[in-house]
């Protein structure tokens, strides 16, 4: 099957439900390893065994900008080559996408409140990210409230586009601005700054988080298809009275 | 394993993540019921898709 047949919602349905039940059976398995990695990794020299928040915190940071990042490309599908799943795409990715900016924002704030003494502080890395999940949510009120899905695809694909400009500004906030937050020591110039007996554990959390997103997604867009499926023949309904 | 003294920050922190995970999978398959139900629902009444009758082409 070549890609460009993936575009047809139909044939992309039928790979969806092939794929699905491995996709699940390959999230549980790595999350379960996951878990016993990090269960077993050992504390941090100076932050003890807070770090184990860190096992949430940066695989939900990474995927809350991804989920971003897809939406972003998502946009030049439905603006430039009006994709018929671009917008399905996008607007699945929404709500999982909030979901993780969200999770990073409440397990930053718990691992805020016992190293630095507090739960919130206004510098750039953490108002950037707060900026992100009010996006995301800016984007939900609007699919949500959309009638047309046509019209709502343009709307969002502009708004998505916008947004994208606070992504570098996530990711580069700590080195252009001075924050509470630490600097990058994962994803860096001359390698990751965490020892491997941490960093793997990360690493493999890491790839259960964006499986779990991927699955997730797949969901998501199988029910908007489905969605778009019950409006086209509403309309059909409607025509025929 | 000991999770020290900051242990209450350490477990809300996974219970939070879980929460939310479990709600996302929870409406995300709640949403796919509803919408087979309606789908379901549409085509034993003879509703069809364009796609489906001979002049249409949607998907």
């Amino acid at each position: 099957m070549a890609i460009i047949d993936l575009a047809n919602p139909t044939r992309f349905l039928a790979l969806t439900n092939r794929v699905l039940p491995w996709l699940a059976a390959l999230t549980v398995i790595v999350f379960a390893y996951a878990l016993y990695r990090v269960a077993y990794a050992p504390d941090d020299y100076q932050q003890g065994a807070t770090v184990k928040i860190m096992f949430l915190h940066v695989p939900a940071a990474w995927l809350a900008m991804m989920g971003w990042g897809l939406m972003t490309v998502a946009a030049f599908g439905t603006l430039v080559w009006r994709h018929p799943l671009a917008d399905v795409t996008a607007k699945a990715a929404a709500p999982i996408g909030a979901a993780f900016t969200f999770i990073c924002l409440v397990t930053g704030s718990l691992w805020g409140r016992p190293m630095w003494g507090t739960y919130w502080v206004w510098d750039a890395r953490l108002t950037s990210v707060l900026v992100l999940f009010l996006l995301y949510l800016g984007m939900l009120a609007l699919y949500w409230t959309a009638d047309d899905p046509n019209r709502s695809a343009r709307a969002a694909a502009i708004l998505a586009l916008v947004g994208a400009i606070n992504i570098p500004i996530i990711k580069f906030s700590v080195d252009w601005w001075n924050t509470l937050h630490q600097p990058a020591s994962v994803l860096r110039m001359g390698g990751s700054a965490i020892d491997a007996s941490i960093l793997v554990p990360l690493l493999v959390m890491a790839l259960a988080f964006t499986l779990l997103f991927l699955l997730l997604l797949l969901l998501a867009m199988r029910n908007e298809i489905l969605r778009r499926r019950v409006r086209s023949m509403r309309m059909m309904q409607a025509a025929s009275i | 394993m000991s999770l020290g003294p900051h242990a209450s920050f350490i477990v809300a922190a996974y219970i939070v993540t879980v929460v939310v995970v479990i709600g996302l999978i929870a409406w995300i398959l709640r949403d796919y019921a509803a919408q087979r139900r309606i789908l379901g629902d549409l085509e034993q009444r003879g509703i069809k898709r364009r796609s489906q009758t001979p002049r249409g082409d949607e998907a």
